[in-house]
């Protein structure tokens, strides 16, 4: 590429960065070199505890003082040496020749300031503009990045604004001054697939027209195959390897990179399975929640979270409930298990009427079905002991305690744990062995139905991989029924037998999960498919899915 | 907002009606005979005649009720027993010291104290943190009245610079209010700005590890503006609501103080009703309180929906 030729806008060489103030502490960051030329997005790709965000945070003169410190190497922005600069020549560089979106659009706005105020406060620092000047500059950012009705959004506070406009705002707080170098943190992690292809095209678009060298830090292969110009993948503090994007995702030269575009998984389902003539164990007919706002004086207001939802589960299957932030399926998921109680509608659990029963009377039922829940790191009690966390359930049902305790372990054991973790406490295991515990937890009641309320969402792909392929032997084992909330359609291609696509509270679309999601025959689910990102590209075997389709022909 | 204004007075009238109905009980349930106690043990028996026809008791007590709120809101809270003055005209003269000392001692404290948790947050850890926090520790646990006479022994009595004692209104010239308020609001200011100090800094921690915060670092700007704009504002909601519940406190608690600065404020006040039980006077005193507290709230409240848009009702 010609741009190679030129000096790199922003240059890393040979990077340590280790904790506490003094060197010598342990190595965060080791030794990685990267560069970044004028037009060119690289995508810094790495599992958590890699070290990407901690880059960034160097790049920028952002670490927390006194825990983490640079301790050897070079970041040169445009030449000019990062790491000695000064406390107010890093703020003159900050927006002017580098800027930084972040991963939380939902709190990255200060929620007291109105939206428009924070940009101008760039604006303020960095020039001397009049007001009018300011505000005109600002209104036509927001243009640029195709916020509507400009003048209502600038004075707007970032709660009346959607994620997506609240990242749109983001973006041009952070390209209102034309850095050289953009620094997007996870930008579209928390946001939904829709939102996430406008915001990629949106910093794609400005990249061109502004040409900015992007430095884009992502854990989402889908994403990366969507905007980077090359890759580089961190792993514990160090680059494994870099390449451009078509090199990296077609002939990974390290073991690293090969196992983890091998965890990516296809946005193609898996072969179905026989058509299943085992009872059902779950039907939910016609579910409805409604949320009513009381107001102190005048008419309240509802808010239907769940709409006449209609579905059936066999024993040994999987159905995946899929959709956006706010299209209600997790209020489906808790009304089915009666942690809230359903509007309307009925839920039976092999073949017992739930939805309306008592607390006192459901407590039986309650151990027919289980639910694993999205952030390992919460839904465990800290203080208590794994063992005593999963032997809770069963002696509340009456078993003695020695029991429930062997029990405990031989299902750490069957979660693919060590039986003598039932001694030790959630904080010492990693995010995905604690979702094995949780499901250790959930299986202790041999339920019939475990609800999976996006539980492997929060998850590193290669953890993630684990614990799906965890649930599908246990699913062969025990014939267990699997009800899955996912917002990601790859995951969901992989597990589910059938799935129900919900939008707003409604089923869309449901079906087998081969049908639905090769041949999607309402438009919402097309626009839900189409936005997946790196839909074109099949990871697992390293090749885009035309030319797989195209060899198995 | 002025919407919201209206609803939430409106919403306190009940509150105080409830308060009425307490005050208005207290004397009719106490055990024995409402004008016996109001006349105290030496009573002739024509003088208890005289209190219950004055009071009403042959009344039922509803019409009893009635009649005592009538009055109450013509401003009639009845006669002292001990003065004979109208319960009115005895705290009127009490508010103004009470409020003055109040008012004086808090904005001493907030313009102390809110600077002091603002650093003592910025500089998380540090000696200067430390500092802050062993003042803190200190204004928490220096009793008031200690703190009271060595302000009297050093500022009036070696170096001669103010009054020992006493009060006198605003109305008599600023320069002999404000030398006679100086000490007792330094000496009752210390407790609220180790307060309100600690509050801060607790709040202003809380707000440091935001995102936000790390946005608006990210901007380049510099870190008063991070400290003042970004991270106090949003920091301010505990903040306000100790300084409002303080000032509450201030106007009716600060009796130790009034003593030892010899202020005629509603604290002793109320401390001398109780012990004469003068009924009258302490009826109107629990009801003062109540909306001081109604009112300061009401305030705490508006407050909020101000510091906070995303706070509505």
């Amino acid at each position: 590429m010609a741009d190679q030729m030129t000096n790199p806008v922003l240059d890393i060489n040979n990077l340590v960065v280790a904790v506490g103030k003094k060197p010598g502490g342990p190595k965060i960051i080791d030794g990685i070199s990267i560069q970044v030329h004028e037009r060119e997005t690289l995508c810094l790709v790495g599992e958590s505890g890699s070290g990407k965000s901690v880059t960034s945070l160097t790049t920028m003169g952002l670490l927390p003082k006194g825990t983490l410190m640079p301790s050897g190497g070079s970041v040169k922005l445009v030449g000019e040496e990062i790491l000695t600069a000064t406390d107010r020549r890093l703020r003159q560089l900050r927006a002017t020749k580098m800027a930084m979106i972040f991963q939380e659009p939902m709190t990255a706005l200060n929620p007291v300031v109105p939206v428009g105020r924070q940009i101008d406060e760039v604006l303020r620092a960095h020039t001397d503009l009049d007001a009018k000047a300011r505000k005109k500059r600002i209104l036509d950012m927001m243009e640029q990045v195709h916020l509507p009705q400009v003048e209502r959004i600038f004075a707007s506070y970032p709660h009346r604004l959607s994620g997506g406009q609240r990242q749109r705002i983001m973006i041009a707080m952070a390209l209102v001054l034309e850095p050289k170098l953009l620094i997007a943190d996870e930008p579209t992690t928390a946001l939904d697939v829709t939102t996430q292809k406008q915001i990629l095209s949106l910093i794609r678009e400005l990249q061109r027209d502004h040409g900015t060298a992007v430095l884009f830090i992502t854990h989402d292969m889908g994403v990366v195959a969507e905007i980077a110009d090359r890759v580089a993948v961190m792993r514990q503090g160090r680059l494994v390897e870099t390449g451009p994007l078509e090199a990296v995702l077609r002939n990974p030269t390290m073991e690293y990179t090969r196992n983890l575009l091998a965890s990516v998984p296809s946005l193609v389902p898996r072969p179905p399975r026989e058509e299943s003539r085992e009872p059902v164990v779950l039907e939910a007919n016609e579910l409805s929640k409604v949320y009513k706002e009381r107001a102190f004086f005048g008419k309240g207001r509802e808010v239907v979270a769940a709409d006449k939802v209609t579905l059936t589960l066999r024993k040994g299957r999987t159905l995946g409930i899929v959709g956006e932030s706010g299209s209600g399926k997790s209020t489906v998921a808790r009304c089915i298990v009666r942690l809230i109680d359903p509007t309307s509608g009925g839920v039976r659990l092999a073949g017992r009427e739930i939805s309306d029963i008592s607390r006192r009377l459901l407590q039986p039922h309650r151990q027919k079905i289980q639910i694993v829940f999205q952030d390992p790191y919460r839904s465990l009690n800290p203080r208590v002991s794994v063992g005593e966390s999963i032997a809770e359930g069963p002696i509340n049902y009456g078993v003695p305690h020695a029991n429930a305790m062997k029990r405990a372990r031989e299902l750490l054991e069957l979660v693919g744990l060590p039986a003598d973790a039932v001694s030790r406490y959630p904080h010492q295991f990693s995010g995905g062995q604690r979702q094995r515990i949780a499901i250790a937890r959930a299986l202790a009641l041999d339920p019939d139905v475990l609800v999976a309320d996006e539980a492997v969402s929060a998850l590193d792909v290669s953890v993630q991989a684990q614990v799906l392929d965890l649930l599908d032997e246990i699913q062969q084992r025990l014939g267990i029924a699997i009800l899955f909330i996912t917002h990601d359609l790859r995951v969901a291609a992989q597990i589910c037998d059938e799935v129900v696509v919900m939008q707003h509270g409604r089923v869309v679309e449901q079906g087998p999960a081969g049908e639905v999601l090769t041949h999607p025959q309402q438009a919402y689910t097309k626009a839900l498919l189409d936005a997946a990102p790196g839909r074109h590209w099949d990871f697992a075997n390293f090749r885009p899915v035309s030319e797989g389709v195209a060899a198995t022909m | 907002m002025l919407g919201y204004l209206i609803r939430r007075v409106l919403a306190a009238v009940p509150v105080m009606g409830v308060v009425a109905l307490f005050v208005f009980l207290l004397l009719r349930l106490t055990p024995g005979d409402p004008a016996a106690i109001l006349a105290g043990d030496n009573a002739t028996p024509e003088r208890l005649e005289r209190i219950r026809t004055s009071l009403g008791l042959n009344e039922p007590l509803i019409v009893q009720f009635i009649t005592w709120v009538n009055k109450l809101l013509h401003g009639d809270l009845g006669t002292s027993l001990i003065s004979n003055l109208p319960v009115m005209k005895m705290i009127g003269q009490r508010v103004e010291p009470s409020i003055s000392i109040a008012l004086s001692t808090i904005i001493l404290a907030v313009i102390v104290a809110v600077p002091l948790g603002v650093i003592a947050a910025w500089k998380h850890g540090t000696w200067i943190d430390r500092f802050v926090m062993g003042l803190s520790v200190l204004g928490f646990s220096v009793p008031v009245f200690v703190v009271g006479y060595v302000l009297i022994e050093v500022f009036a009595i070696d170096l001669r610079w103010v009054p020992v004692q006493g009060f006198k209104s605003i109305s008599a010239g600023f320069g002999a209010f404000f030398e006679r308020i100086i000490l007792p609001t330094c000496a009752l200011s210390f407790i609220y700005i180790a307060l309100i100090a600690r509050m801060t800094r607790a709040a202003m921690l809380d707000v440091l590890g935001e995102d936000y915060v790390r946005t608006a670092r990210a901007k380049g700007i510099n870190e008063v503006a991070v400290m003042m704009r970004h991270a106090l504002r949003n920091a301010a909601v505990p903040v306000i609501t100790v300084i409002g519940t303080g000032f509450a406190l201030l106007i009716s608690g600060v009796v130790v103080t009034e003593s030892v600065f010899n202020i005629p404020g509603i604290g002793r006040l109320t401390v001398d009703a109780v012990l004469a039980r003068d009924y009258p006077v302490i009826q109107a005193m629990i009801l003062l309180t109540s909306l001081i507290y109604v009112v300061v709230n009401l305030l705490i409240d508006v407050a909020y929906t101000l510091l906070d848009p995303r706070i509505r009702y």
